[in-house]
């Protein structure tokens, strides 16, 4: 069995313009599907990656995983268990075993308290040890992602710099011993300096600690050896997945080679391919009839335009891809 | 010419902790047409060096410079009213980052760029909206787009309605901070293809501010790397890629990823940057620096000519064949702290 | 909080109990101090009010005499009353005083109910937000529309003239400002992303309630809590001039509610002044220890 299951995921946002703009100029209530019949399964001891541009629904995907929103659609299991079905307590036990790191290492920690405190939350807040034995196991914790505990247990987040922060973060994350550690872009917003650092150490943790990480980013690069699966996510759904290796060995999605080729590479001789694009288009609201890619792809025929395509395996059994011409791109 | 000679410019800001020295005897130079980048990342202070440069530091902030000049003109002698009239957004101007939302959302794009043209200039009102025709061009907006409202706009155009702002009257220099920081990688990489082009046409030189090097790589002419504070290194792009002297520069090559090696270990800079209160005696690198030497720990190294136009402030700048063989190697960069 | 109190040797060999004497001054009753002595307006204030606030407690032993004694009747201040008396006689030294006890209780008591009263329900409505929210809000709303003295007539009339109802009413109205601003702050507060992280973490929202955001918006509470004790003493006293005090408890209010019922108002001067005066510098002093907090939460307002 999966250690986690998503089936058909979805989440819709409705706008509702005002009564005035409805009487004014008949605007109707818009639907925003941010993320859009999203399937994978995850095992244990795994590494998926999941990649794409802001507004591709991946942090929202994070965060019905993590249960701090309701899906609007489709059914999360973890361990077989459907947790769209919990209940408030439930739904707490469950954070035990499921943690989130976030993205931005300032604004995910409590101001006003220190380090220890903050680490410590969880556990006390799920009552899972005594405070003896909570004190043990923070501290260790902090050992373990590099803060000594005599220095740092009592400063507070201002009097640190973001890679210690962000340490802070895992470690709270890691604490409480989850099974499974959703990572949403924990390193975008630290020095590129110290990046590969935090995320070895998020490797090493991962691999002694046994847990399953689901890490997203709009970085390719940076997943490379760390990522075992990846999934590649366009307006709300996924249009590519397989292994980390083959999908960037061999693209076959145009988004995906888009992406790959757009990377800005740190080398002034290197004169990169002009991803093939149609470029800007301002940001789309409605749904379309047809592929959502549609509207930028540089290869779109007719019946991208009309009817939207399926994720199927493509020509080779380690990937699929939501593309009508999935056969003609080799 | 020279479009702007910078020597020695301090700021030390004066903190409920003590002084902070955020920019340490910074000298620089900007030739004609260059592009010259400030790459730095967290407490390098290259963001305190761009307010500098625009005045836009606040009264706690301590400002002082040997010399500070704008194609000749003497930029120190001048008092902020005369700067504001006559030199801010006609002679220097700002692109500020997206994340900054420097733009009004209740008023239209192009009302926002006519009046800020017609603020600093003596055009007519029509004359402004056929500029902002011209800038649109230059850009690559549609002209009808300055109709919009900004969040009308995706970030991409947002940052181009903001480039094109920045290059209404025609400045000399334009100062860009974080011109990609905050944008999608396609929408990066289009603005970056943009700049290159928008650049042949304009006269203006450039100096952008940023974290990441490989925008510095796609688009400077000249870099000068910055370290809590000072300037570690400056010099031609290609030089300082293919042969970085400094031991910052050595590790930030390693830490940064490249795409077409992605099998290359990517090694961390251990530690963070210091906070250095003014008139330190070291190397602003030392606590972190895989080569130190204890020399190093008592003396602030001086900017010395390594090639032409390209200088270094390490005191080991002549053995940086063996550092750069030695930096390639993961131990060296093991807890050097 | 979180180690024994003795010192314990633990695997990372910290000694903790000094550390705990430390944070305790940094944090809790040394922060208040540092914060309100901070600025000369908290310093004045709170000066203010520990004189009055030792008057209160030392004060049956520094009467001269007893304040119900009826002595000589509408003398001037002199060296036997320094203070003069009233039209019946009463030393108003001595009635000061011990208004100054049933002032700062009433006000105290009142300020502190509303504050407890209007910051949970702002916590709450700007917590939940929805229902709740809505619900909250019509209640503070209605407190809003609620007119003061014909509510205070109202239930004076129908409960009598004594000093529990009178803070019953005052808190009734004082909560509500409290209610409305501590929401808003709340509401923003709720959006940040350390109190998604909290939850993310297990929390609950009761523990998240008040683990992590009263924490954060302590300043704002500690402030209105100030202003509302200044805003209940000021009611106290006009509720009592307005004759509707209890009549078995001497506070500044009735005894300037006494001068006016007395019609002596032009010829007792004295009987004015130091009622008066005391109500006006407490509230004040109040009102500066409430700016001593303002300023801390809103750096920009130091050092004007």
């Amino acid at each position: 069995m999966a250690l986690l299951d998503v089936n058909s995921l979805s989440k819709r946002y409705e706008l509702r313009p005002s009564v005035l703009a409805r009487v004014l100029s008949g605007k109707r209530m818009r639907r925003i599907e941010a993320v859009r019949d999203v399937t994978f399964a995850l095992n244990e001891g795994e590494v998926l990656g999941i990649v794409g541009e802001s507004g591709c629904g991946k942090s929202t995907t994070c965060a019905m995983i993590a249960g701090l929103e309701p899906p609007s659609a489709g059914t999360i299991r973890f361990r077989g268990q459907d947790i769209g079905a919990f209940g408030a307590k439930a739904l707490r036990r469950y954070r035990r075993h499921v943690q989130i790191i976030f993205q931005d290492p300032f604004e995910s920690l409590n101001p006003r308290l220190q380090v220890f405190d903050q680490v410590a939350e969880g556990p006390r807040a799920l009552g899972l040890w005594s405070e003896a034995e909570t004190e043990q196991r923070v501290l260790r914790m902090l050992a373990d992602v590099g803060l000594p505990p005599a220095a740092y247990r009592n400063r507070f987040p201002h009097q640190m710099s973001g890679g210690e922060r962000q340490r802070v973060g895992i470690a709270s994350a890691l604490v409480s011993e989850p099974e499974l550690v959703i990572a949403d872009e924990p390193l975008s917003m630290l020095d590129v300096s110290i990046r590969a650092g935090i995320r070895d150490l998020l490797s090493e943790l991962a691999k002694r600690r046994r847990f399953s990480v689901i890490y997203v980013s709009h970085d390719l690069s940076i997943m490379k050896g760390f990522v075992h699966g990846l999934i590649v996510m366009y307006l709300g759904q996924i249009v590519e997945a397989g292994t980390f290796s083959s999908i960037v060995a061999n693209p076959q999605h145009p988004y995906t080679a888009a992406l790959l080729a757009a990377v800005p590479v740190p080398d002034p001789l290197f004169r990169r391919a002009v991803p093939d694009i149609v470029d800007d288009v301002a940001r789309p609201l409605a749904s379309l009839a047809g592929c959502r890619f549609a509207p930028r792809c540089r290869q779109a025929v007719d019946i991208c335009h009309r009817e939207p395509p399926e994720l199927a395996a493509s020509g080779n059994a380690a990937q699929s891809v939501r593309c009508h011409l999935r056969h003609r791109l080799q | 010419m020279t479009v702007l000679e910078a020597v020695n410019l301090r700021v030390v800001y004066h903190t409920a902790e003590g002084p902070l020295q955020a920019v340490d005897d910074v000298s620089f130079q900007v030739e004609g047409h260059d592009i010259f980048g400030i790459a730095g990342e967290s407490g390098s202070g290259k963001s305190t060096l761009m307010k500098l440069l625009l005045r836009l530091l606040p009264v706690t902030a301590e400002v002082s410079a040997d010399r500070l000049r704008y194609r000749g003109h003497d930029l120190l002698a001048m008092d902020d009213r005369s700067f504001r009239r006559q030199i801010l957004w006609k002679e220097i101007s700002l692109v500020p980052q997206t994340a900054q939302n420097a733009l009004n959302p209740v008023y239209r794009v192009g009302d926002q760029i006519m009046e800020a043209i017609q603020a600093h200039s003596t055009m007519s009102r029509r004359a402004a909206r056929l500029r902002v025709a011209e800038l649109f061009d230059i850009v690559g907006l549609e002209d009808r787009l300055a109709e919009s409202y900004p969040h009308q706009f995706s970030g991409g155009m947002r940052q181009r309605a903001m480039i094109a702002m920045s290059l209404a009257l025609d400045p000399g220099l334009i100062i860009m901070d974080e011109p990609t920081t905050g944008l999608d990688v396609l929408t990066q990489e289009r603005i970056l293809r943009n700049l290159r082009q928008m650049h042949a046409k304009m006269r203006s030189a450039i100096i952008l501010v940023t974290h990441d090097i490989a925008v510095i790589a796609e688009l400077c002419s000249h870099v000068g790397i910055m370290y809590a504070g000072r300037l570690v290194e400056q010099g031609p792009v290609r030089a300082m890629f293919q042969a970085p002297f400094h031991p910052y520069t050595l590790g930030l090559k390693n830490a940064f990823p490249d795409i077409r090696e992605m099998d290359r270990k990517l090694i961390s800079i251990p530690g963070s940057p210091p906070h250095l209160a003014p008139g330190a005696r070291s190397c602003s690198f030392a606590a972190r620096c895989p080569f130190v030497l204890p020399e190093c720990r008592d003396a602030r190294p001086r900017m010395q000519d390594v090639e032409a136009g390209h200088q270094v402030a390490c005191t080991r700048a002549g053995e940086a064949e063996e550092l750069r063989r030695l930096a390639r190697e993961r131990e060296t960069w093991r807890s050097s702290m | 909080m979180h180690a024994p109190d003795h010192a314990v040797k633990q695997p990372f060999g910290l000694a903790v109990s000094r550390l705990r004497w430390r944070r305790l001054l940094e944090t809790g009753f040394g922060w208040h101090l540092r914060v309100v002595l901070g600025s000369w307006m908290g310093a004045t204030g709170l000066a203010i009010l520990l004189f009055f606030a030792v008057v209160g407690i030392v004060g049956p032993w520094i009467m001269p005499h007893d304040p119900w004694e009826m002595l000589e009747p509408l003398q001037a201040p002199s060296w036997r009353y320094p203070l003069g008396t009233s039209d019946l006689g009463y030393d108003l030294l001595s009635c000061l005083i011990e208004g100054t006890r049933s002032t700062l209780l009433i006000g105290l008591v009142s300020g502190f109910v509303s504050i407890v009263i209007g910051g949970n329900i702002g916590l709450l409505a700007g917590y939940y937000g929805g229902r709740v929210d809505q619900i909250l809000m019509r209640l503070t709303d209605v407190a809003y529309g609620m007119p003061f003295l014909p509510f205070v007539i109202v239930l004076i009339s129908l409960f009598g003239r004594s000093k529990y109802f009178l803070i019953l009413a005052i808190v009734a109205l004082v909560w509500r400002t409290s209610a409305r601003v501590i929401r808003a702050q709340t509401l923003s507060l709720s959006q940040r992303q350390f109190i998604r992280a909290a939850r993310a973490r297990g929390c609950s929202d009761m523990r998240i309630i008040y683990r992590h955001i009263v924490p954060n918006i302590m300043p704002l509470l500690l402030l209105y809590t100030a202003f509302n004790i200044a805003w209940a003493i000021g009611t106290e006293a006009s509720a009592s001039f307005l004759g509707f005090g209890d009549p078995s408890t001497i506070t500044w209010g009735t005894m300037l509610y006494d001068l006016w019922v007395s019609g002596d108002t032009r010829i007792a001067w004295w009987w004015f002044v130091s009622p008066s005066v005391c109500i006006v510098s407490l509230v004040t002093a109040l009102v500066f220890i409430s700016r001593a907090y303002e300023e801390h939460a809103n750096p920009r307002l130091r050092g004007r």
